[in-house]
C-alpha cells in the first residue's frame, strides 16, 4: 500500500483560504507555514493529523486562489493523499506539479466517513476503506499527467 | 466541428490547425506573470531546478501588489527576492512601489496584454485579460517557474459554456452585478475546467471596465478562463497602449458549447453575494436588513476608474455612516492620479472615507482593513470565503462599487 491512514472528512468547496489563510502567505518556510494548515476550517487539524492520513472531501476541493502553498501545506502536514469528487483546476495542477497525490473518486468521497481507516494503491487507483470493508476505484490520470508524476513533478519532467 | 474562441487561440499557440476539448497540448506563451506572494516561490524553484536563463526578459512581469508597501518584515523579504531576480535577469516589467498597481488592472493599462495572446499568471484572477479577447488563466508557482524558464505551458483544451448577452444594463447596474448573477445561477463550480465565452448583442453596450470585472471573476465559477469577442471598444482600449501586432480570433459559427445561457442584461438588478461563497447571490431587493461595519471599494475586480466614478457620484456631498469604516483603493497609480484630477479623492475624504495607495491588501485579509470577530464588510472584491478578510467569524458581502458606496452611507446593505 502506498498510503495507509485515517480519513479527515470535509464537505464541498473547501477553498484555499481555509486550507492556508492569506495572512500566513508571507511565511517562506514550508514547515512553519504548515502549522496553519486547514486552520480556518478545522482548528484541531494539525493536532490530530498523522503521517499517511487522507483528506476526503466533496466537490471543487481547493477552489479559489492559485496559491501553491495550499497543496504544499497539506503535503508538509504528512497527508498521503487528498480524495475528492472533483478538484478546482489550479489546485489540481499545483498538486501534480509538486508531487502531492490526489485522486478523483466520487464513490470514495461518499463512502468514507471521518475517522475511517483507508489504504490506497496508486498503481491501480484502488482505495480500500478498511473500517467498512469497501473498495473504490479512482479515475485514472491521463498518460501526459502520469509522466509528470513519474518524473517527480513538472520541473523534473522539463529538466530531465 | 468548429472551435471556440479559446480553442482557436490555444491551437495557434500550440502550432496546430485544430484542437478539441480534452486534448492535452503544449502552448507558447506571450506573457508570464507573478506577484509578491507567488513570485518568491517561483524564483526559489527556478534556482532549485537549476535553470540559469529566462526565456525572454520582455515577456515576464513581476508585480509587487499583494502586501506592498510592505506590511511587515517577512513581506519585505519576499519582495526583495523578486527584486533581486528582476535585476539579475534585467526583466523589462518589474513593478515595485511607485510604479506598481494591482496586477490585473495594471497589465492591460500598460498594454502588456493584447487580443489573441496567451498568458499565464501565478494568480487566480489572471483570467481578467479575457476582456481583451486574450486567453489567460491562473496557475501555481511551479507552472509559472516552468513558464519563466521555457516560455511554454501545458493545457487541457477546455470545453466551453456560452453566455449569450442581450439588452442593456439599467442605471446603477454594472459588470459586477452581471457576474455575481451568473455565478449565483451556475454555482462556484458551474464552469469547472471550462471556458466562459461571453457573446451576443449585449456585449457591445458593456464598457471595457465591465468586461474586465466579468472576466476577472470567471475563476469564481471554477472557469479556466472567461473571454469576450474583440469589438470597437476593445480596439479603442488597445490604441496607445499596445504597440505590437496582435490577432483577433472569433469563435466558429459551429463551435460546440456544453451549455448556452441567454442573459437579458436589462433584467439584472444590483446583486449581492452573501457569505461565504460567491454563488450566494441575491438581488438587492431580497437582501433584507444587514447592518455593516466596513466597506472596501477597490481590487483587481473593481478598482478601475469607472468603479471610482460610480462610488464618487454616490458619495459626492454626502457622509458615510459613522459606524462604517470606508476604505477606497484605486487599483493603479494611473487610476489614483485620475481620481485626484477629477476631484474624487476630495469627494471621498470629505465623505469620511480613507483613500489608499494601490494594494490587494484587505481583499485577501492581508492588511489595510482586517475584520474583527462578528464584523461585516460590503466589499467590491471577488471572494467572501470564511476568514477571507480577517477573523473566521467575520463576514464579507460582495457587491458593486455603487452598492458599496450606497451601503457606506446607509450603514447597512443598500441599493444605490
Amino acid at each position: 500500500m502506498d498510503v495507509k491512514g485515517k480519513a479527515h472528512k470535509y464537505g464541498n468547496d473547501v477553498d484555499t483560504d481555509v486550507i492556508i489563510p492569506a495572512r500566513y502567505l508571507n511565511i517562506a518556510d514550508p514547515a512553519e507555514l504548515a502549522q496553519h494548515c486547514m486552520e480556518d476550517i478545522d482548528k484541531d487539524f494539525r493536532a490530530k493529523v498523522s503521517k499517511g492520513d487522507v483528506i476526503v472531501a466533496g466537490d471543487n476541493f481547493g477552489c479559489g486562489s492559485s496559491r501553491e502553498h495550499a497543496p504544499l501545506v497539506i503535503k508538509e502536514s504528512g497527508v498521503g493523499c487528498v480524495i475528492a469528487t472533483t478538484f478546482a483546476r489550479i489546485f489540481y495542477r499545483n498538486a501534480i506539479n509538486i508531487g502531492m497525490p490526489i485522486l478523483e473518486c466520487p464513490e470514495a468521497s461518499r463512502g468514507i466517513d471521518d475517522g475511517d481507516e483507508v489504504e490506497i494503491d496508486f498503481s491501480t487507483g484502488e482505495i480500500r476503506n478498511v473500517t467498512k470493508g469497501e473498495t473504490y476505484t479512482a479515475v485514472p490520470f491521463p498518460d501526459f499527467i502520469k509522466r509528470i508524476i513519474d518524473a517527480g513533478g513538472l520541473l523534473n519532467s522539463i529538466t530531465r | 466541428m468548429g472551435m471556440t474562441m479559446t480553442q482557436k487561440i490555444l491551437a495557434a499557440h500550440a502550432g496546430l490547425d485544430e484542437v478539441r476539448a480534452g486534448q492535452l497540448i503544449n502552448a507558447k506563451l506571450d506573457l508570464v506573470l507573478a506577484n509578491d506572494i507567488t513570485g518568491p516561490v517561483s524564483v526559489r524553484q527556478f534556482d532549485k531546478a537549476g535553470f540559469t536563463e529566462v526565456f525572454d526578459k520582455s515577456r515576464i512581469a513581476l508585480v509587487m501588489d499583494h502586501f506592498v508597501p510592505n506590511k511587515d518584515i517577512k513581506s519585505a523579504e519576499q519582495c526583495k527576492e523578486c527584486r533581486t531576480f528582476a535585476k539579475r535577469f534585467d526583466l523589462d516589467h518589474f513593478y515595485d512601489v511607485g510604479t506598481m498597481g494591482i496586477e490585473h488592472a495594471l497589465l492591460p493599462e500598460k498594454g502588456l496584454v493584447a487580443a489573441g495572446e496567451a498568458v499565464i499568471g501565478a494568480d487566480s484572477h489572471t483570467c481578467t485579460y479575457g476582456a481583451l479577447g486574450a486567453f489567460s488563466t491562473g496557475v501555481g508557482s511551479t507552472d509559472l517557474c516552468a513558464g519563466i524558464a521555457t516560455g511554454q505551458g501545458w493545457f487541457k483544451v477546455p470545453s466551453a459554456i456560452q453566455f449569450y448577452l442581450t439588452g442593456e444594463l439599467r442605471p446603477y447596474v454594472s459588470g459586477k452585478d452581471v457576474i455575481l448573477h451568473i455565478i449565483g445561477m451556475i454555482g462556484v463550480d458551474g464552469a469547472l475546467y471550462k471556458s466562459m465565452e461571453f457573446t451576443g448583442p449585449g456585449v457591445a453596450a458593456l464598457s471595457m471596465d465591465d468586461r474586465f470585472t466579468i472576466a476577472n471573476m470567471a475563476i469564481e465559477a471554477g472557469g479556466k478562463n472567461g473571454i469576450f469577442p474583440v469589438d470597437d471598444k476593445t480596439i479603442e482600449y488597445m490604441v496607445g497602449r499596445v504597440h505590437r501586432d496582435y490577432k483577433v480570433y472569433e469563435a466558429d459559427p459551429d463551435a460546440e458549447y456544453e451549455a448556452v445561457y441567454e442573459i437579458d442584461l436589462s433584467a439584472i438588478e444590483p446583486t449581492v453575494a452573501f457569505p461565504h461563497l460567491p454563488e450566494n447571490a441575491r438581488p438587492i431587493s431580497a437582501v433584507g436588513d444587514i447592518p455593516i461595519d466596513q466597506v472596501v471599494i477597490g481590487s483587481c475586480t473593481n478598482g478601475r476608474i469607472s468603479d471610482m466614478q460610480a462610488a464618487a457620484e454616490i458619495l459626492e456631498g454626502r457622509r458615510v455612516h459613522p459606524d462604517v469604516r470606508t476604505i477606497i483603493i484605486p487599483a493603479t497609480q494611473e487610476v489614483y492620479l485620475e481620481c485626484i484630477r477629477r476631484g474624487y479623492v476630495e469627494t471621498f475624504i470629505n465623505a469620511g472615507c480613507v483613500v489608499s495607495t494601490p494594494t490587494c491588501g484587505p481583499c485577501l485579509g492581508g492588511y489595510m482593513g482586517i475584520l474583527a470577530a462578528g464584523e461585516r464588510c460590503v466589499s467590491t472584491t471577488n471572494r467572501n470565503f470564511v476568514g477571507r478578510m480577517g477573523h473566521v467569524d467575520s463576514e464579507v458581502y460582495l457587491a458593486s462599487p455603487a452598492v458599496a458606496a450606497a451601503s457606506a452611507i446607509a450603514g447597512r446593505i443598500a441599493a444605490p
